[in-house]
């Protein structure tokens, strides 16, 4: 087919604490399945992100010390980089940790602020150690890109931030079950462009299949443009999305 | 002089022990305990001082179960009375509900030596009420983060613990873990378990589910000289010199022998010991290493240690063997990234394709979440398994994570029911071969509970 995905997997070392690193595997394969020539970069921290060279991001989440050795790291030049691939039209996915940390800063319950990167306009503040975390199976309704794709992403939260969204982002979607970014608005994650911000953490692409193949179209489009991509057997994975419907309820 | 509300609180919980039991209601494992704990708030530590030997907590993410049970094996061994909640049940409650078990109603225990696992985060409740004379700290791997939020709080958790205790009791850890032994520095003149076989290394890069890698003062990745299992090696920092502590109690010349179990030399204070156990795996040496260390620092002498572990049979559903329709069948807790790749490991060293039974729940005691599943490397079944027969609250996300894994279509088998799945899976078995039931807490609990109505095995709280 002559099509390639190059993907980058960002802080796979500091960020990947909830099984992150399924997301990478489900669009892994799903690319293969499909004859697509998929390569996949670890990028950890202290190695430099080189300007232009991937399709598609990933970063996931971690825990408050790997997430500000992970700040410190994106502040030394990644940041920036990834900023230009996002307004040149490259696909991110950020997941929990990584989310928060595309946004402008995250603010702790104690012990100065973590910058961010400012790819998202968005803010988060951690309400102090006598709130509750956001914890639990999640249901979000979002828009999906295609007709015939379900209208709902199944997932777990995890989260002591609280996310305020500023109006140069829009959300991924309005949150059924769950706390969502503050837990408060009915909001959950964010979308830039192709850059998208969540706090369903983990393997989220392993039960939504359809929210997977939307990323690996947008990231095929830039550089290859409109690929159709062949529908896979995914009953195993709808039974999973069915499965984590019936629980949350 | 008679204390009344005691006495009251004890008849309570006992009684309704008994009825809960009568009714066939379950174990009692912990309802007692919550009872009477409610009308005396200072049970455990009451009940508690009644231990002519003390007590002994076992806490860790794994492998607390299966020490805490060897430790009162070898205490029993040694001819002391334990107390034990040898049911699993950890919590406050569960403490109080074993110790109920063995009182009389003006608070005498008829015990000498109280052998506790104690959960992770209930550690300063319990160890503030019991005053213990040991405690052992195993391990700290990313398990339920959902209860739990995140490991350096429980970290935390076990640092005030540690500062409440009395002074003469001794703390016993493992130096392989950083995040273990940087909470103990807290406390100097610990004691150390931990491997001491260099060829046991899985190479200086840490498989994936290692945790808690970086320096707790530097915040710079640990090197390894050897990692073991999971973040447990031989590390140091190469910035600030932080360093594995020396092992006071260590495993040297470890052979493992796959399901069958392993070998090695226990060597403490200059001392060798030949030692065998039937519990397999490089988590379970650790184990071993840990109850040892605390028996050793209850005085009871290495080679008594040795001979009582020798002859240790492993807590159900944890290495436990049974027969199902006359093949073997091993059952194996699998409950957290780290402890599911030593299964697989400990199960594919047989050498040949498998079949095996996975049983995934996503209730509270199993965690609510199963990310944790694409932690576990199911990579290495992809050709080394004939049959994989998912079953279980979460039986769909368990068959994602095999096909992602690359397991062929055809030997993955999605049956949510228990029995079923158990059926299916000794279907595929040819003349002698075994089956693998590798399960989840609760699952492994309803697996044991299908098993025990065919008679095949019996229910936890009568073993």
């Amino acid at each position: 087919m002559g099509v390639d995905l190059r993907i980058c997997h960002l802080y796979p070392d500091l960020l990947n604490l909830y099984g992150d690193r399924g997301n990478i595997a489900v669009l892994v394969r799903r690319a293969r399945w499909r004859g697509i020539a998929v390569e996949v970069t670890e990028v950890p921290a202290g190695t430099p992100l080189r300007a232009g060279a991937h399709d598609l991001y990933f970063i996931g989440g971690g825990e408050d010390r790997q997430q500000a050795l992970a700040a410190r790291d994106l502040q030394a030049g990644k940041g920036e980089v990834l900023r230009e691939a996002v307004e040149a039209g490259a696909v991110l996915l950020a997941v929990c940790g990584g989310y928060q940390l595309m946004g402008h800063f995250y603010r702790p319950s104690e012990g100065a602020d973590l910058p961010g990167v400012g790819l998202l306009d968005l803010t988060t503040r951690h309400p102090g150690k006598g709130h509750p975390r956001l914890i639990g199976n999640t249901v979000v309704r979002w828009e999906p890109p295609g007709a015939g794709t379900p209208s709902t992403l199944v997932g777990f939260e995890n989260h002591g931030g609280r996310t305020r969204l500023g109006p140069g982002v829009r959300p991924l979607g309005r949150v059924v079950i769950g706390g969502g970014n503050n837990g408060e608005d009915g909001t959950e994650g964010a979308v830039y462009r192709n850059a998208f911000g969540t706090y369903l953490h983990g393997p989220l692409l392993s039960k939504n299949p359809w929210f997977a193949d939307h990323l690996i179209a947008l990231a095929l489009r830039r550089r290859h443009g409109e690929v159709p991509l062949v529908p896979l057997d995914d009953d195993l994975e709808a039974a999973a999305h069915h499965t984590a419907l019936r629980r949350t309820r | 002089m008679v204390d009344l509300r005691l006495g009251a609180g004890i008849a309570a919980g006992r009684l309704s022990g008994a009825l809960i039991r009568a009714l066939g209601l379950g174990g009692a494992t912990t309802v007692p305990g919550r009872l009477a704990r409610a009308l005396v708030p200072d049970l455990l530590a009451r009940l508690g001082r009644g231990l002519a030997r003390g007590s002994v907590l076992v806490s860790g993410t794994n492998g607390k179960t299966t020490t805490a049970r060897l430790l009162a094996w070898i205490g029993r061994r040694a001819g002391w009375a334990c107390v034990h909640n040898r049911a699993g049940a950890n919590l406050p409650a569960g403490i109080a509900a074993a110790l109920l078990g063995q009182s009389a109603l003006d608070g005498r225990v008829r015990g000498e030596l109280g052998v506790f696992e104690v959960d992770e985060a209930a550690l300063p409740l319990v160890s503030r009420a019991l005053r213990p004379r040991v405690v052992v700290l195993g391990n700290l791997f990313r398990d339920q983060l959902d209860r739990y939020g995140e490991i350096d709080l429980v970290a935390d958790r076990w640092r005030a613990a540690l500062r409440d205790l009395p002074a003469e009791a001794a703390v016993i850890y493992n130096a392989d873990d950083p995040l273990v032994a940087d909470v103990a520095r807290l406390r100097p003149g610990g004691r150390t378990f931990g491997i001491a076989d260099p060829s046991l290394r899985r190479g200086e890069r840490l498989e994936h589910a290692a945790d808690g890698r970086y320096c707790y003062r530097c915040g710079i990745p640990y090197t390894y000289g050897a990692a073991y299992l999971g973040h447990l090696g031989e590390y140091h920092c190469a910035r600030c010199g932080t360093a594995r502590p020396p092992l006071d109690v260590g495993a040297a010349e470890v052979r493992l022998d796959g399901i069958a179990g392993s070998r090695f030399v226990l060597v403490a204070e200059g001392e060798r010991a030949a030692l065998t156990t039937v519990l397999p795996g490089l988590y379970n040496v650790y184990n071993v290493l840990a109850a040892a260390a605390a028996a050793l620092a209850l005085g009871i002498p290495l080679e008594a240690v040795a001979g009582a572990v020798r002859e240790f049979v492993p807590a159900f559903g944890r290495g436990e063997r049974m027969t199902i329709a006359g093949h073997p069948a091993y059952m194996l807790l699998a409950k957290n990234p780290a402890g599911f790749n030593e299964v697989l490991r400990s199960v594919l060293a047989e050498g040949r394709p498998i079949v095996a039974v996975i049983a995934i729940n996503d209730l509270v005691a199993d965690g609510r979440d199963v990310s944790w599943l694409w932690d576990v490397d199911f990579e290495m079944l992809a050709d080394r398994c004939r049959l994989a027969v998912v079953t279980g609250v979460r039986a769909q996300d368990m068959a994602v994570r095999l096909k992602y894994a690359g397991l062929p279509q055809g030997t993955i088998a999605v049956e949510p029911d228990e029995a079923r799945a158990l059926r299916r899976g000794v279907g595929a078995l040819q003349a002698g071969e075994p089956l693998y039931v590798l399960p989840t807490y609760t699952a492994m609990l309803r697996l044991r509970h299908i098993l025990a109505r065919d008679g095949v095995v019996h229910t936890s709280w009568e073993d």
